[in-house]
């Protein structure tokens, strides 16, 4: 690369990109040192924190419900689930930062209402029932987005995911082992779990983003293999995926254009309320400022916590420094 | 629920009120922690705690005429039939108050287990086996942060000391040694809780002094959990614990 | 930002998953000491029984090798064949070396 260094920048960077794409092609792996053109960058940073906040503000709808838990069995499984996604916000923080920001500078972006999460957890859960909805739908089209990451271009991102896809694999089968007993259940209870899909079923399906056409910067993404499926693609998989399921729970989809269609193979479904979607992400969801506001009392009131800490390493530092002197 | 048990069954309830108590007030913080790595830290101790409440039940539950599993343990009684100590049921407040009264109930704690993994009770030594070695590095954890928060910042220590003051009435009800108590010691399934004492106060000195923190002088305890006389905060913990169940009881979940 | 102290340095975490593997990379979190480095890893990294011990390297002290000098670094590995078994060749009457 030395030998290069006189030529003009841009055309430098053309030739840089050019092999970059060359190498992503050719499926190998990006890793924090290599060279990468800063969009790559940039757009990575965005999508990994975007998917870390995603993970900690995602703890707060569910972690709504862990102390009504109407069995010991559901509350360690739900405490295990939603401690889970702590984990995940972290091991994503940490991918992001390889990329060189800090993860307070995205959890400062996130707090002062800059950064994107997934506006799903801007839904309330005002029953049981949706602690087995967001098990069984959300983690259910989480997973089939994070399955498609584990292959995603850039290394760090790309091992995150596979720990993550590991440690997930529990909780869509908890949500729907909670759907299964409570459409088994009493009247009542089959009630529950019918209102909680009737709520879930359309804001899962907007979770994975716009159509292909509106979703102009997909397509990069899926050059640079940091995607590797469409929006579309993988919503049709879930759908297709979801409904033998939902049969099978006695539950029916509130969808009144879903059938299956011999000729393509898939489910066709009906249109989905984008106006919806854009005034969810643009904040105006019925939780939006619940869920940030309690990410920022949190973080304000652990700020003693985390100075303490640093003073007292501090502090301990200086006592192991003087004693060695002494010494 | 017509609920008279024997004073062996009430030892069991005792040890797993506190567990579940405790366990449920922890859960509280889970997505509110100071940091990633702390929110999940507390669960992890959370989890220990039901973990520990949930054997104790099925363990006591057993020993029962009729017999009762755990959730009906834990869902379907009435608050004066609950018997863990009182400073567990108390708001969880900041984390000084947290971790203060964490550190306060987990030296007790390890102590009186390292005892019950010599009990009598079969079952109970069992238990107590697994438990301990929870208990030991929840032990490990709290202390950590009192001495952290006490020899901190001057706002960390000021609020690590007010957690002290506020707690430390609290802590007499550890080794109240009557009821259920004394007859686990007669029996020899669990250790009187006043022989506890010296060795609580001993290490729990050595920590406040690392600490710089203050021992209170107050020798003016609360007490009533080992009885079932709670405080108002009781209520409001098994109002949001039992609604649901107790909505619909005869679902399954 | 900077006014506070709060900001917890990152550590690295490599975790042994049983005695006869050595310690390997498995992601990194914010710690204000070793000591709570080494909990916080046990916390966050070995929650479904990964590990039976951790080590913590702040990420600061770590020193790596500059990948524009991968091809002076690795390359001339390449081509010494010889350190391969595959280079030579044994009839097969030998048997197993």
């Amino acid at each position: 690369m030395n030998s290069i260094k006189n030529q003009e920048p841009t055309s430098e960077t053309i030739r840089l990109e050019a092999r970059f794409q060359n190498y992503v092609d050719g499926e190998n792996k990006v890793e924090p040192k290599d060279w990468m053109p800063g969009a790559y960058r940039k757009t990575l940073i965005r999508q990994i924190s975007q998917h870390a906040h995603s993970e900690v503000v995602g703890m707060l709808p569910e972690a709504n419900w862990i102390g009504r838990a109407p069995s010991l069995r559901r509350k360690v499984a739900l405490l295990a689930k939603v401690q889970d996604e702590a984990g995940h916000g972290l091991y994503l923080y940490s991918a992001a930062e390889t990329l060189g920001v800090d993860r307070r500078e995205l959890l400062e972006e996130l707090l002062a209402g800059k950064a994107k999460y997934s506006s799903i957890f801007n839904y309330p859960t005002p029953s049981w029932a949706d602690m087995g909805a967001i098990g069984w739908l959300v983690d259910g089209a989480a997973i089939a987005n994070q399955v498609m990451l584990c292959r995603t271009s850039y290394g760090p991102y790309a091992r995150a995911m596979v720990k993550i896809c590991k440690e997930e694999s529990f909780h869509q089968r908890q949500g729907y082992e909670i759907m299964l007993y409570l459409s088994k259940g009493t009247p009542a209870q089959k009630a529950m779990a019918q209102d909680a899909l009737n709520r879930w079923w359309w804001p899962s399906l907007m979770m994975f983003g716009p159509n292909d056409a509106e979703s102009p910067n997909s397509a990069q993404s899926m050059r640079w293999k940091i995607k590797r499926k469409s929006n579309d693609e993988l919503r049709q998989e879930f759908i297709d995926k979801t409904v033998p399921q939902a049969e099978f729970l006695g539950l029916s989809i509130p969808d009144p254009e879903l059938r299956w269609n011999e000729a393509r193979g898939h489910y066709d479904f009906g249109p989905i309320n984008w106006e919806e979607f854009k005034q969810v992400v643009a904040g105006n969801g019925p939780c939006n400022r619940e869920r940030l506001e309690a990410r920022r009392k949190a973080d304000e009131e652990g700020r003693w916590v985390r100075e303490a800490a640093n003073a007292y390493a501090q502090k301990q530092a200086q006592r192991r420094a003087q004693t060695s002197e002494v010494a | 629920m017509e609920f008279s048990p024997d004073l062996r069954t009430q030892h069991l309830l005792h040890l797993a009120d506190n567990a579940l108590i405790l366990g449920q007030r922890l859960s509280e913080w889970c997505g509110h922690g100071p940091v990633l790595e702390q929110d999940i830290a507390i669960i992890n101790t959370a989890l220990d705690q039901i973990g520990q409440a949930r054997m104790l039940y099925q363990h006591a539950g057993k020993g029962m005429n009729p017999a009762l599993d755990e959730d009906q343990l834990a869902f379907f009684r009435t608050e004066n039939q609950f018997l863990n100590f009182t400073m567990l049921e108390l708001p969880n407040g900041d984390w000084a108050q947290t971790l203060v009264r964490q550190f306060f109930f987990d030296t007790y704690n390890y102590l009186q287990y390292e005892r019950l993994t010599e009990s009598s009770d079969p079952a109970l030594r069992a238990i107590a086996g697994k438990a301990l070695k929870e208990i030991g590095y929840h032990a490990q954890f709290s202390a950590e942060w009192v001495i952290r928060m006490g020899d901190g910042t001057e706002e960390s220590h000021k609020r690590a000391q007010d957690a002290v003051d506020r707690l430390w009435p609290y802590t007499g009800e550890f080794f109240e040694s009557d009821g259920f108590s004394a007859e686990a010691a007669v029996r020899r399934a669990a250790p009187l809780p006043s022989d506890l004492q010296p060795h609580w106060e001993e290490k729990v000195d050595a920590v406040l002094v690392e600490a710089g923190l203050k021992k209170p002088v107050l020798q003016w305890f609360q007490t009533g959990g080992r009885k079932g006389q709670h405080t108002e905060h009781m209520g409001y913990i098994l109002a949001e614990l039992q609604f649901l169940p107790r909505l619909h009881p005869e679902a399954q979940w | 930002m900077e006014a506070h102290n709060d900001n917890w340095k990152i550590w690295e975490v490599f975790i042994r998953s049983k005695n006869g593997l050595s310690h390997k990379h498995v992601g990194s979190l914010h710690a204000p000491d070793a000591e709570m480095a080494i909990k916080n890893a046990r916390d966050v990294y070995t929650r479904r029984s990964e590990g039976i011990s951790i080590w913590v390297v702040p990420s600061e002290s770590i020193t790596s090798s500059a990948p524009d000098e991968k091809d002076e670094l690795f390359a001339p590995a390449d081509d010494k064949v010889y350190r391969h078994p595959t280079f030579y060749d044994i009839p097969d009457e030998v048997g197993h070396i």
